[in-house]
C-alpha cells in the first residue's frame, strides 16, 4: 500500500459527495434513477460478503463444514427481525467464535 | 451565533444514537488494518483522508489480495456512489451556501450525518443557518471514526489472530444490509451480485469481481425498476 493510492481513493469519494452538493441544476436525477442508486449497497455489499463467506482462504468453494455459512446464517435471522446492527454482527461473530472453538 | 451554535448542537444531538453501530465498525477497521500490516499511520490516514467506513473496508479486502490500483479506485468509487444521491437530494438546500461551505460539508457527509441532517432540513427549510446541523452531524461522526479507528489501531496489536477477525468483513457488511431483507427486490439483487462474485473469483481477472458482479447486479436492479414503473 502507498500513500498515492489512498489520496486517489480519498479524491474519488470527496467528489461523488461534492459534486452533486455543488451542482446547481435541479432534479439532476429523475425518480428512476434515484430508486436504482438507492440498490447500490445491495448490489455491492454481498459481493464483497459472499466470497468472504462461501470461499476458503485458496479461493475454491467451500460448502461443508464451513462454520462461516451457520454464523451467517444466525447473523441474518437476528438482524431480520431486530433490525439492530450491533445485535447482528456480534451474534455472527459469537457463533463463529463458538463454531470454531467447541 | 447564539441560533447558529444551538442548530449545531441540535446537529450533535440527533446524530448520537445512529453513532453506536459505527464504534465497532470503525473498532474492526482499525484492528483490519493492523492485522494486514499496513501499520498505526495508514491506517487512520485512511479515516482521514478517505472517511467513509464501507469503501474502506474493501480498499483493505481489495488491497490483501493483491487488486491494482484501478481495480482498488473503481471499487471504492462504486461503494461510494451512493454518495451521488445523496448530494442531489441535499443540494436544494445548500444551494446558496459559498464554496467553502460546500467542500467542508461534502467532506463530512456520511451516510449517518445525510439520514438525520435531511430529515431537519425538510423540517427547516426556511431556516437560513441550517447548514450548520450538518456540519454537527457530520463532525460527531467523523471524531467518532477517528476514535474508533484509533482504539482498533491500539486493539489490532494485541488481538490474538486465532479469533478471525477477517470474518468480521463479511458480517459488518452484512449487517449493513438488514434494511433491506424483507424487500423482496432487494433480495433478488443481492443473490445475483454474491453469486456472480463467488462463481467469478477465479474467473474474472484483475481482482474485479467485486465491480462486475456489482455492476451486474445493478443491472438487474435497474430491470427490476423498469418492470415496477410498468406495474405502475
Amino acid at each position: 500500500m502507498d500513500w498515492s493510492i489512498i489520496i486517489y481513493c480519498g479524491i474519488i469519494t470527496f467528489f461523488t459527495r461534492f459534486s452533486m452538493i455543488a451542482s446547481q441544476k435541479k432534479d439532476t436525477f429523475n425518480k428512476k434513477t434515484k430508486t436504482i442508486l438507492s440498490y447500490v449497497p445491495s448490489a455491492i455489499f454481498p459481493a464483497i460478503i459472499f466470497p468472504l463467506v462461501f470461499l476458503d482462504n485458496n479461493g475454491n468453494l467451500d460448502l461443508e463444514n464451513n462454520p462461516k455459512i451457520l454464523a451467517s446464517v444466525f447473523a441474518v435471522i437476528v438482524g431480520y427481525f431486530s433490525k439492530n446492527i450491533i445485535a447482528t454482527i456480534f451474534t455472527g461473530l459469537f457463533s463463529y467464535w463458538l463454531l470454531i472453538f467447541y | 451565533m447564539n441560533n447558529k451554535l444551538k442548530i449545531l448542537t441540535r446537529g450533535i444531538i440527533d446524530v448520537s444514537p445512529f453513532l453506536i453501530p459505527v464504534v465497532p465498525f470503525g473498532i474492526i477497521f482499525g484492528v483490519l488494518g493492523m492485522d494486514l500490516g499496513i501499520g498505526p499511520y495508514m491506517t487512520l490516514g485512511l479515516s482521514i483522508i478517505i472517511f467513509g467506513g464501507a469503501s474502506q473496508i474493501v480498499l483493505l479486502q481489495l488491497f490483501s489480495g493483491g487488486a491494482s490500483s484501478l481495480v482498488i479506485l473503481s471499487s471504492v468509487g462504486a461503494v461510494n456512489s451512493r454518495h451521488l444521491l445523496y448530494g442531489a437530494v441535499l443540494s436544494e438546500h445548500l444551494s446558496s451556501l459559498k464554496l467553502i461551505w460546500k467542500i467542508i460539508l461534502s467532506y463530512v457527509m456520511v451516510d449517518q450525518a445525510f439520514a438525520v441532517s435531511n430529515n431537519y432540513f425538510k423540517k427547516n427549510k426556511k431556516n437560513t443557518n441550517k447548514h450548520y446541523h450538518l456540519l454537527g452531524t457530520g463532525f460527531t461522526c467523523w471524531t467518532i471514526w477517528q476514535i474508533s479507528t484509533l482504539i482498533g489501531i491500539y486493539l489490532g496489536s494485541i488481538i490474538p489472530e486465532e479469533l478471525g477477525l477477517t470474518f468480521a468483513i463479511p458480517i459488518t457488511f452484512l449487517a449493513l444490509l438488514i434494511n433491506d431483507f424483507k424487500k423482496i427486490n432487494n433480495i433478488i439483487v443481492m443473490i445475483v451480485s454474491g453469486t456472480i462474485a463467488t462463481l467469478g473469483y477465479h474467473s474474472i481477472p484483475f481482482k474485479a469481481y467485486i465491480i462486475v458482479a456489482a455492476l451486474s447486479a445493478l443491472l438487474i436492479a435497474t430491470i427490476l425498476t423498469n418492470i415496477n414503473l410498468k406495474k405502475k
